[in-house]
């Protein structure tokens, strides 16, 4: 029982704390670019601004195109409540391994993308056509990464390799070579898989180049409120899937008291801090890559996904 | 016919350039339109006249832009078959304009397309709202049409239709594209929907009051249409505008080109992904319309060239400020050029893109900043100098690339060019009048005005009415060839770059609707 509330209480936690993810990265791209930024509180003004709005769908929208912001949030929910993000100990991260998550992502993108085409607008087509382009070379990439983990930890559950890193490992430092070229990797893929530049541009207003946001277009209040609620909940979950693998100094093994849950909700916020404003850095140094550049990209990543596995291998041997 | 025995026909019409006109009857004026299009010119605009109440006719004016002078070639119509000959075969853009022609005035080239363009819907096909029995207060039901695209067929081809409303804050047009994957075989164009009757407007105006309606055909380019309606106005009248006017009107001129400049170079960079151009770009920008708002009491110079000079004459001490301010935008743009030059993932996108070869951008008279981009040395103040260029020659900007990253390129260069432009007549100002009184103007006397905006020349032709009134006047954006050109620019480019190709062409949808 207790169980259940703490992994209730992450998952509360990642839907909480996504948000003002977003928010963060927003200002520091802001003051990047020598702008005066918005609030830090800005994504979620925006959210309440959304959900008192009056829902407009088109008359053609059939009841996938309701339903799918729903399971988009649903999915990204059920994806906060199986990554280890303050702690180890909870029931639903034993059961599901990281596989499972590419596979939920999967989910969320075959509905977004299903919804998108469902209005039948040029935009919406064109939009889902380009996601499903960026996702079927991103899973791949991801997967290597995931399996440099595996190879490591002999495990794809995040508990096991977070529980091995931290008791293992070379006084929990991880220096190991491989993990240097997933975890640029894994990067590639995070900046891909949450369209941000230079795969996509979320701040853009030109339809025709967009990639997530042409799906988005046709919805509005409600329903784009949890579409874009999921999507900062998308990249709290990625950030926090690279903390696990990458960096999971802090995160509490055994939940029995409250101190290690303090401090490992401390370092949380510490660690997306600074993932939040190096995410920004990279997005204000990079202009945004042709369409067509993407699979180069993506094969980047999987390329030094595959150098990790190769180069442990000979290391081991 | 060659060019030689018009111009021993040709009478002179007062401008502030070379103007030659002639009139000619149906097959000389197309023989004349194939020796202009023998002899490399420019079909810079057509445009039409209701002239029943004087002879019983109808005019069409045809004008070519050759380095040496602008010719005006045109042709009467009596008022029963209103009909003359297309010049479409000759001149890509002969079709809209002609088009446009018939749209408004209703007399027709025989031959080409002949779907409407100004007209959609506003008022219904019999009515043609130029000509002077058509009272310009009537209002008419709106009944809009479907209006036929052309359809391109094929394995695997589809259309996406964009606008005319659009997701940003720009003005309203239609494009139609049609895509095999990402890759663009066909972009349609559909222009028309900012279309205010500006012609007619003026029909009601006195002369004197005229330049305010030009300078709001297209509102950046302000300077430009004021001081091109004021040249023909004064030309008419043998009006000599003061040299501290005409300083300042070149000053203001230039000024226009880098403001529009620096916002067209940030959002070039904001729209390859570098928001970090924009926000920089805008900034300077910012603090040039400042500087306007200083010197000339205006941030977009609206109403600064009125007939005869200019309405503001600022104060020393605010053209010292603008002086400073000026080497200020000038060092800082130089250091965001180096970083524009070396950032290769914006290099990525920019080279290549939107690639027009100088043989295609000659074919369809590119004009203004994209014709210097494809190496095409076009350039009014160097081609034809009025005051004060004439003693002040700019260096052409030109690069052969004809890409984005080449109108980028000729951009910085231009912006550099005109900064050095205004310190050297901001550091020796003529001092004395800044406006002169114009004489009363004879009914019937016709006009050219000629002035190279930022986008590329501007053009005006003004003919007096009786009682100081305008009895026509016609104005024509560059964006009209340019338009044209940006249909075949996007060719086998992937559709997701045409907001890119689109702004470093960046024309004008007002200006071109009228």
């Amino acid at each position: 029982m207790i169980a259940l509330l703490r992994q209730l209480a992450e998952a509360l936690l990642a839907i909480a704390l996504a948000p003002l993810l977003a928010g963060w990265v927003a200002q520091c791209r802001a003051w990047l670019q020598n702008r005066s930024a918005p609030s830090l509180l800005q994504p979620y003004r925006t959210l309440r601004k959304l959900f008192h709005k009056d829902a407009v769908l088109a008359e053609q929208a059939s009841p996938l195109f309701r339903i799918t912001p729903y399971v988009v949030f649903g999915t990204m929910m059920l994806a906060a409540a199986i990554i280890p993000s303050v702690t180890t100990d909870v029931p639903f991260a034993r059961v599901a391994d990281a596989i499972a998550l590419v596979g939920l992502f999967a989910t969320a993108r075959v509905f977004m993308a299903l919804a998108a085409m469902d209005i039948g607008t040029a935009f919406g087509t064109l939009g889902a056509r380009r996601e499903m382009m960026v996702g079927f070379l991103a899973e791949p990439a991801l997967l290597m990464v995931l399996f440099n983990a595996f190879l490591m930890y002999g495990s794809t559950a995040l508990p096991t390799v977070v529980h091995d890193a931290l008791a293992f490992d070379t006084h929990g430092l991880l220096l190991r070579p491989s993990l240097a070229f997933a975890g640029v990797a894994f990067v590639m893929v995070l900046l891909a898989e949450n369209g941000r530049i230079p795969i996509d541009n979320p701040t853009t207003h030109l339809e025709l180049t967009m990639i997530h946001e042409a799906m988005l277009l046709e919805y509005s209040a409600r329903h784009l409120a949890l579409m874009e609620w999921a999507s900062w909940l998308k990249l709290f979950n990625y950030a926090c899937i690279g903390f696990a693998l990458f960096a999971p100094w802090g995160i509490a093994l055994h939940a029995d008291t409250a101190s290690p849950l303090l401090l490992a909700l401390a370092l949380l916020v510490l660690k997306l801090t600074v993932a939040g404003a190096v995410l920004a850095v990279i997005e204000t140094v990079s202009a945004k890559l042709r369409v067509f550049r993407a699979p180069e990209f993506l094969s980047m990543a999987f390329l030094l996904a595959v150098l990790g596995i190769l180069v442990h291998l000979l290391l081991r041997s | 016919m060659n060019l030689d025995t018009l111009e021993q026909e040709a009478v002179r019409v007062p401008s502030n350039v070379a103007v030659s006109c002639i009139t000619f009857g149906a097959e000389s004026w197309l023989q004349a339109a194939d020796a202009m299009q023998q002899a490399g010119a420019v079909l810079l605009t057509l445009w039409g006249s209701d002239d029943r109440d004087r002879d019983g006719h109808f005019r069409i004016h045809a004008a070519y832009l050759m380095p040496q002078r602008l010719w005006i070639i045109g042709h009467a119509m009596p008022s029963d078959s209103p009909v003359y000959p297309s010049l479409s075969r000759l001149f890509p853009v002969a079709d809209r304009l002609q088009r446009a022609v018939r749209d408004l005035l209703g007399i027709h080239a025989d031959g080409g397309d002949d779907r409407p363009w100004l007209r959609h819907g506003g008022w219904p096909a019999s009515v043609f709202p130029l000509r002077r029995d058509v009272d310009p207060a009537h209002a008419h039901a709106v009944q809009s049409s479907a209006y036929p695209f052309v359809h391109v067929s094929g394995d695997g081809v589809h259309e996406i239709p964009v606008g005319p409303v659009h997701a940003g804050t720009i003005e309203p047009g239609h494009f139609r594209f049609s895509l095999v994957g990402e890759k663009v075989l066909r972009l349609e164009q559909r222009l028309g929907y900012a279309h205010k009757g500006v012609a007619k407007r003026f029909e009601s105006m006195r002369l004197d009051d005229g330049h305010r309606l030009a300078a709001r055909a297209c509102g950046d380019s302000t300077v430009a249409f004021s001081w091109a309606y004021c040249s023909a106005l004064e030309s008419m009248n043998a009006t000599v505008v003061p040299p501290r006017a005409v300083t300042l009107r070149a000053l203001a001129l230039e000024l226009e080109r880098v403001a529009n400049h620096l916002g067209d170079l940030g959002a070039l960079g904001n729209d390859a992904g570098l928001a970090f151009g924009q926000t920089q770009f805008s900034a300077l920008k910012e603090r040039l319309l400042r500087q306007n708002a200083e010197v000339f009491g205006q941030r977009y110079l609206f109403d600064l060239v009125v007939p005869g000079g200019v309405a503001k004459d600022p104060p020393e001490r605010a053209l010292v400020a603008l002086s400073s301010e000026l080497s200020d935008i000038k060092r800082e743009v130089n250091e965001l050029r180096v970083l524009y030059t070396n950032h290769a993932g914006l290099q990525d996108r920019l080279q290549g893109t939107g690639y027009v070869d100088p043989a295609q951008a000659r074919t369809m008279g590119a004009l203004g900043l994209v014709a210097r981009a494809c190496g095409l040395a076009r350039d009014l103040r160097v081609d034809l100098p009025w005051p004060p260029y004439d003693k002040f020659l700019p260096t052409v900007a030109i690069c052969a690339d004809g890409d984005v990253a080449a109108r980028l390129q000729v951009r910085f260069d231009e912006v550099l060019e005109s900064l050095r432009l205004c310190s050297q007549w901001l550091g020796d100002m003529p001092a004395g009048a800044i406006c002169v009184d114009l004489p009363d103007t004879e009914p019937g006397q016709q006009g050219i005005g000629m002035i190279e905006g930022w986008r590329g020349p501007v053009l005006a032709a003004v003919e007096s009415g009786v009682n100081e009134g305008i009895r026509r006047c016609h104005i024509h954006d560059p964006s009209w060839q340019n338009w044209l050109l940006l249909e075949r620019a996007v060719l086998d480019n992937i559709v997701a770059d045409f907001p890119l190709i689109n702004k470093s062409f960046n024309l004008s949808y007002s200006g071109h609707d009228g």
